[in-house]
């Protein structure tokens, strides 16, 4: 009873949720789920400081507080905002959310090069679902995009700094999860870069994480790279007993037939890596890169992929698209549909199921 | 070292990082006048914090700099107030009269000239900082006038 | 003539130094502060109605009562000397002609707040000033007002002095700690705010340097005799940097009783336009408040002359107002080119952007390649509406007021000056070799004060 009575309400786009004193707006919203659930490119919830910088997460606070309903005066960071007891939060409610919403996007996609297609993320990038969510089409950019010289760092990170968003995650990794920062944010304005400055190999036993927590493709894996593109590749989930302190031998195995392309650690619908038992499931670069037998790993099954994705929609186990909640408070509104996907491409028919088709899926798997 | 000692001793115990600033201020005037890594890995290790923590404020202010300049550097404002006063027309001058571009050193290591945004001399403008002190309501008869002063030294 | 709280002293030979400072009347306001509560030290500057002059105008002793007091946690005083904002100059005058006026402000103030040891952040290019606060700090130290036991009060306060290394956005508060603390100028994201916090995540309060030096006055007058200077929200004096294309540029200060018009022609103050040229443009707070065009500048939409104080400045919003913002007063003749010195701005802004969060990061250079566009005559009438839209997509949307600090000259620019942009865009090549000039912008019937 008493745990009941310490919780807080807050309505995010006329759907009120009870929470914990000191959840964030986005918490909060993640609660709810669906569409009311703002788009996160920086923030990561098992990095310490992380949030605020990439401004896709704004939302309007309509009410600050039961006890004092004003408004707040600019639109806030989801991410970094705590709740208070009777706020008002429009998200997709809210014309002045969309309007800056589609802003940001525009701005993070000014410098980005549209090297989807030889893009090792696409199919999983952040960047490519916001725009395709919140974007526009075409480009009001007409200057030459800004590009970095390739960097080194290892023999199993792919540096591509050209495609960073400059979310920070990478350096929160290094410092949170490994003994040793060699890395960082050199520069600064729209010259910034992540780098080591010396060209110095990021070695260290969890390094790979940051291609896990990496919103988009400046951060691949090598051993991955160029290999086959995820959507026709298989998840299972499998575990190992690793020796490597603090991995947790869970990990999501990517396959084609037995051949093990691709190890990484298991993603949640926020596309987050998972928690078990309250401790995030980072793993070791021995398990990533090292282990890609399927001798070596107990596999579980297949992987239930919940993240809503561009490419990735009715492809995977159960993934179901999120409740449609725009329905129900946007007066009727139906969700805007950019564009049919099905109409240019046989790739994502929603009539197959990958994980119906026995073995690897084949391209002409799609051709009925 | 003294010097970086009493620099750290003003800041509380365990905070030396908060003398990364002036100690690499320190260092550029000590080592030639830019930062290289080796003086960069060698500040790190004065305060104890890594490398990369250097590299990353070195790379942000723009006083520091990370390319070897000339003897003596003008760095002159470019930013409106200045504008407004001809600031554009002494940049042109300079750069023809010591046949350097905007970023460039002259051949005998002399001189280095960069534009840099509002130094806060607005009404004194055009002007430009040369090592720690300001050169104010300049003309094309100034800058004459500096570079032969800087000549001169050199003699 | 206006009285002067700050700088009256500032012409006396030698008041550089400690032994002139005392002998005319210097460091009274510590032996007074000394005899109070620091709490009534606080009242009396709320009273003050003094307002932070680095260019918010937040109210300073509203400020201060929001500090943190945990026990057992220091507390901070650090003052902003990292004055970079273009056209304002006014704190490097006043340290580099009078450093003992903010070394006892700083007194004052840190025992007020409980701050035992402060800091001044100033700004690196700022070399020789500051040795001299340096030099400063040390007479004061030798004369027993810093150190322990401060005077036989009991109070205990050093200062230090540290230089930045080039960054304007270190001028933003939480950036400024962060650079303190030996770290890129990322600003933080707020909350949580400095005053709970800060330095080294203690209670901080950071304040300008003209601001901690106008409580000298305030505790030696008393809080309501420095608000009856002034006018409404506007009390005491404010130290105004005037540039540009004016006869007497420098640091002035002002009772801010006065008109805005009479600032720029009278012989006391910026002496009229420079050679004999008409006034177009002005922008009297600083390069990123709102540009105003003469007849908007003298005038208030409302027909009011305009004075140089907070509310007036304000008058309109920003559709036919600007702001008093930190001071800097930058003057704009007739043969100046809007696009072009709008341009400028948003060099610096895209330079000094600090590339934390994405609009500002990217935006900011958007603007300044479409204004290099417009400017070298290579526009379309589709670029002013797209740097209007990009503005207005900055705008609030970044993560410290940077973002709208850059978006606001272009957004001023365009809103008062949209046929001089478009006059860049049907003259590509005439744009190269002349200037607009004044049209109708500029006050037709005003002739410049001889």
């Amino acid at each position: 009873m008493q745990e009941e009575s310490k919780k807080i309400k807050v309505t995010i786009d006329n759907i009120t949720v009870d929470v914990e004193p000191g959840t964030t707006i986005l918490h909060a919203a993640r609660m709810i789920g669906g569409d009311v659930t703002p788009p996160a490119m920086c923030y990561y919830s098992k990095l310490e400081g992380s949030g605020g910088k990439c401004r896709t997460c704004l939302v309007e606070v309509a009410a600050g507080s039961a006890a004092d309903p004003r408004p707040m005066p600019k639109l806030v960071a989801s991410c970094r905002t705590g709740v208070m007891d009777g706020m008002v939060v429009k998200n997709i409610t809210s014309d002045k959310v969309a309007d800056a919403r589609a802003g940001v996007v525009e701005f993070l996609l000014l410098n980005h090069p549209l090297d989807c297609p030889i893009c090792d993320q696409a199919g999983e990038c952040h960047l490519q679902d916001l725009g395709y969510d919140h974007g526009k089409e075409g480009t009001r950019y007409e200057f030459k995009r800004r590009t970095f010289k390739k960097e080194d760092i290892g023999p199993y990170i792919q540096l591509h700094m050209t495609r960073c968003i400059l979310c920070y995650r990478c350096t929160y990794v290094a410092s949170q999860l490994t003994d040793k920062r060699v890395h960082g944010v050199i520069d600064r304005g729209d010259h910034a870069a992540i780098s080591t400055y010396i060209s110095k190999a990021i070695d260290n036993d969890f390094s790979g994480n940051m291609i896990d927590v990496c919103p988009v493709g400046a951060l691949t894996d090598k051993t991955f790279r160029f290999k086959n593109r995820v959507w026709f590749t298989k998840p299972v989930d499998a575990h190992r007993a690793c020796t490597t302190p603090g991995c947790c031998g869970k990990a999501t195995l990517w396959l084609r037939g037995d051949e093990v392309f691709r190890v990484t650690a298991r993603k949640d619908q926020w596309g987050e890596v998972q928690s078990y038992d309250g401790k995030t499931g980072w793993i070791c670069n021995t398990c990533r890169f090292e282990t890609k037998k399927t001798s070596s790993w107990t596999i579980e099954g297949l992987t239930e992929i919940s993240r809503h994705s561009v490419i990735g929609v009715n492809k995977y186990k159960k993934l179901e698209k999120p409740e449609e909640t725009v329905v129900k408070v946007m007066d009727g509104h139906k969700p805007k549909l950019l564009m049919d996907i099905h109409s240019v491409s046989d790739v994502n028919n929603p009539e197959i199921h990958l994980s119906d088709i026995n073995g690897p899926a084949h391209s002409n798997d799609f051709k009925k | 070292m003294s010097r970086v000692n009493e620099i750290i001793s003003r800041y509380p115990d365990g905070k030396q990082k908060s003398a990364l600033l002036p100690v690499l201020h320190l260092a550029q005037v000590e080592f030639g006048g830019w930062l290289d890594v080796p003086t960069m890995d060698y500040v790190a290790s004065i305060l104890n914090i890594e490398p990369i923590e250097v590299y990353e404020v070195a790379s942000f202010y723009s006083m520091y700099n990370l390319k070897p300049v000339g003897k003596h550097v003008f760095e002159v404002c470019q930013t409106g107030p200045c504008m407004l006063r001809g600031s554009d027309d002494i940049i042109d001058y300079i750069k023809k009269k010591l046949n350097i571009s905007v970023g460039e050193t002259t051949a005998d290591g002399m001189f280095t000239l960069k534009t840099v945004e509002c130094l806060g001399a607005c009404g004194y403008a055009p002007m430009m900082q040369m090592g720690k002190t300001y050169r104010e309501h300049l003309t094309k008869e100034k800058v004459d006038a500096i570079i032969e002063e800087c000549r001169s030294k050199m003699n | 003539m206006g009285r002067k709280l700050l700088l009256e002293k500032a012409g006396v030979e030698g008041i550089r130094f400690f032994e002139t400072y005392r002998r005319e009347g210097g460091y009274k306001s510590v032996e007074k502060a000394f005899k109070m509560q620091p709490s009534d030290i606080v009242e009396e500057v709320k009273k003050s109605g003094l307002r932070g002059r680095g260019g918010a105008g937040f109210p300073t002793g509203m400020k201060w009562s929001f500090l943190a007091k945990p026990e057992g946690v220091p507390r901070y005083l650090v003052v902003n000397a990292d004055e970079s904002e273009p056209g304002t100059f006014k704190d490097r005058y006043l340290m580099e002609f009078i450093p003992h006026l903010l070394i006892e402000g700083m007194i004052v103030s840190s025992f007020a707040l409980g701050s035992n040891t402060s800091y001044i952040y100033i700004r690196g290019e700022y070399d020789w000033v500051s040795d001299i606060l340096e030099e400063a700090i040390i007479e004061a130290r030798q004369h027993g007002w810093l150190g322990k036991n401060i005077q036989g009060s009991g109070f205990d306060c050093d200062i230090h002095v540290q230089r930045g290394a080039g960054a304007y956005i270190c001028g933003e508060e939480t950036a400024l700690l962060e650079s303190l603390e030996g770290k890129r100028g990322n600003p933080r994201i707020k909350p949580p705010f400095p005053a709970v916090k800060g330095l080294w995540g203690c209670p901080t309060v950071v304040n300008n340097v003209e601001t901690i030096a106008a409580v000298v006055p305030i505790i030696n007058e008393g809080g309501e005799a420095y608000a009856s200077i002034g006018v409404g929200k506007s009390t005491g004096t404010k130290l105004i940097s005037a540039c540009g294309n004016i006869n007497k540029p420098g640091v002035y200060e002002i009772d801010m009783t006065i008109s805005v018009e009479e600032f720029i022609y009278s012989e006391e103050y910026c002496g009229g336009i420079a050679n004999g040229k008409k006034l177009k443009a002005c922008i009297p707070g600083g390069s990123s408040v709102p540009i105003l065009p003469a007849n908007l500048l003298l005038t208030t939409a409302k027909g009011e002359k305009r004075m140089m104080n907070y509310e007036s400045l304000s008058d309109g919003g920003f559709a036919t107002g600007s702001m008093m913002g930190s001071g800097g007063f930058i003057v704009l003749d007739e043969d100046q080119c809007i696009v072009r010195h709008t341009y400028s701005l948003a060099r610096f802004y895209r330079h000094e952007s600090c590339g934390q969060c994405s609009p500002c990061r990217e935006g900011t250079g958007w603007m300044e390649k479409l204004l290099l566009k417009i400017e070298s005559g290579k526009g379309e009438m589709s670029d002013i509406d797209l740097l209007w839209d990009i503005q207005r997509k900055i705008e609030g949307n970044t993560i410290c007021p940077l973002g709208d600090a850059a978006a606001w000259p272009v957004a001023a620019a365009i809103r008062h000056f949209r046929d001089e942009f478009e006059w860049h865009v049907k003259n590509p090549e005439k744009c190269l070799t002349q200037n607009y000039g004044l049209a109708h912008y500029a006050d037709p019937i005003h002739v410049p004060v001889q």
